[in-house]
């Protein structure tokens, strides 16, 4: 089973639609005991980081989440929220992965939120998130903040400035975009975490 | 970079696609999940659906094909019409729209928009923006659902659309009324306007009669996505072949 975990947010459904799309079974759930004994789990998040950890505090799911050994696909804020923290409301975050979270640089010619379908550029190409995926194929993004590219960037996008994509450390997983909602492409990812 | 977003808008009347000409005249035009299904497979972009009795008629949009759309379609779509709450949107949003467009409830109460942006983050709120040219101005109109109902809310265009991102819009539809249905292209003008004011993403909406019209919308008014209804729902002009069009120009596409 596949837990996804709910901390509010609201696309907790689209996330099991996709799952649902491929006859994978999944629960939402906030249970601790549930997250624990999932084969994978999969952290959602839509809104903003500071009204999601302080969800994760009150479900004490802060130290369930760091201890998590199975793969683990945090999507969007879900992401972000694996990172040490978010310059968004200032919030400290699950430093899973370390590094932090800040504004994406307001710039001439480049609205914000950078929202639309962007492309995938591999600075890793052993990911095993990204088997099959090429060098531009494209995925769809909504966000106003980013992480720091760095040697967890498995894939970035160019927008101003290099956008961390996805994220590896460990067991631990993180698309910024929506794999969901990324067609066949965002299919293929899914696929791809369905098999690790 | 970001590719230029092609998104069609389906109207939706009684759980059934229709299309008029300056919002009157409304001709039936397919099943929702159908026509949704059509264009997620011709590589659209997202998916605009607008219940245009909503909002005239006081009523909130039916939820179910919401629901069955989120199941089927794995593009974001934007649900549009009689979203005048918190938790009217909050119940949108969770039937599976990964957006919602409000238009006359923001125009009502602009403190919508910021009790939406704080509760489920800007990007998930879009401002449509019905517009017109008068006295050398462009103005606001609201409940544009019917020709009935349809009133100048006595704003200028462009003040509103400053005035909704300082609220916490995410994403702005302008919709030229004087073009919309009448395939003459997009406002070229009055778009390149919004555009100088508009930090957040612009879609252009009205008037798209060819793939020339979404070239010119891109190049000379810098939008972000052309949205479109009719010219697509009849078969006139598919999304592949505007994406190669679109592309041949130096057009940035998801092919």
């Amino acid at each position: 089973m596949i837990a996804i975990v709910d901390i509010g947010g609201s696309n907790l459904m689209s996330v099991k639609n996709a799952f649902d799309r491929l006859d994978v079974k999944t629960t939402i759930t906030n249970d601790a005991d549930k997250i624990q004994k999932a084969s994978k789990v999969v952290f959602p998040g839509v809104g903003a980081a500071k009204p999601a950890m302080s969800r994760v505090h009150e479900l004490e799911l802060a130290q369930v989440m760091k201890g998590l050994t199975q793969p683990t696909l945090g999507v969007c804020l879900g992401m972000q929220l694996l990172f040490t923290h978010s310059s968004e409301a200032d919030t400290s975050c699950l430093d899973i992965v370390p590094g932090n979270v800040t504004a994406i640089p307001v710039k001439e010619d480049l609205p914000i939120p950078h929202m639309g379908w962007n492309s995938l550029l591999i600075s890793k190409t052993d990911s095993l998130l990204l088997t099959g995926i090429q060098e531009g194929d494209q995925v769809y993004f909504v966000h106003s903040f980013q992480a720091e590219f760095d040697q967890h960037t498995s894939a970035y996008c160019q927008y101003g400035s290099k956008i961390p994509a996805v994220v590896e450390k460990g067991n631990f997983f993180g698309t910024q975009f929506h794999p969901e909602k990324s067609a066949d492409i965002g299919q293929k990812i899914i696929r791809n975490f369905l098999s690790l | 970079m970001l590719s230029k977003r092609i998104i069609p808008c389906l109207d939706v009347r009684d759980g059934q696609v229709v299309k008029g000409v300056k919002f009157k005249n409304h001709v039936v035009l397919g099943e929702i999940i159908d026509l949704a299904k059509r264009y997620r497979d011709q590589g659209a972009d997202e998916l605009v659906f607008y219940d245009i009795t909503a909002s005239a008629e006081g009523r909130s949009v039916d939820r179910s094909w919401i629901e069955k759309t989120a199941q089927v379609i794995d593009i974001p779509f934007c649900v549009a019409g009689g979203i005048h709450s918190v938790e009217v949107a909050r119940a949108v949003l969770h039937a599976g729209a990964d957006k919602i467009s409000i238009n006359s409830p923001a125009i009502e109460n602009p403190q919508l928009i910021t009790a939406l942006a704080d509760e489920f983050g800007s990007q998930c709120v879009v401002i449509g923006i019905d517009s017109t040219k008068q006295n050398d101005d462009y103005w606001i109109w609201k409940y544009t659902g019917s020709e009935a109902t349809a009133k100048a809310a006595g704003k200028r265009t462009l003040d509103w659309i400053k005035e909704v991102q300082d609220l916490g819009a995410g994403e702005i539809v302008l919709n030229c009324m004087d073009a919309d249905g009448t395939r003459a292209g997009y406002d070229i003008e009055q778009l390149s306007a919004a555009r100088a004011i508009c930090k957040v993403p612009l879609i252009a909406s009205g008037g798209a009669g060819g793939a020339d019209d979404f070239v010119h919308a891109f190049k000379q008014s810098r939008v972000d996505g052309g949205l479109a209804a009719g010219i697509f729902h009849r078969g006139e002009l598919t999304i592949p072949d505007l994406k190669v069009a679109l592309k041949k120009q130096d057009i940035r596409v998801r092919l």
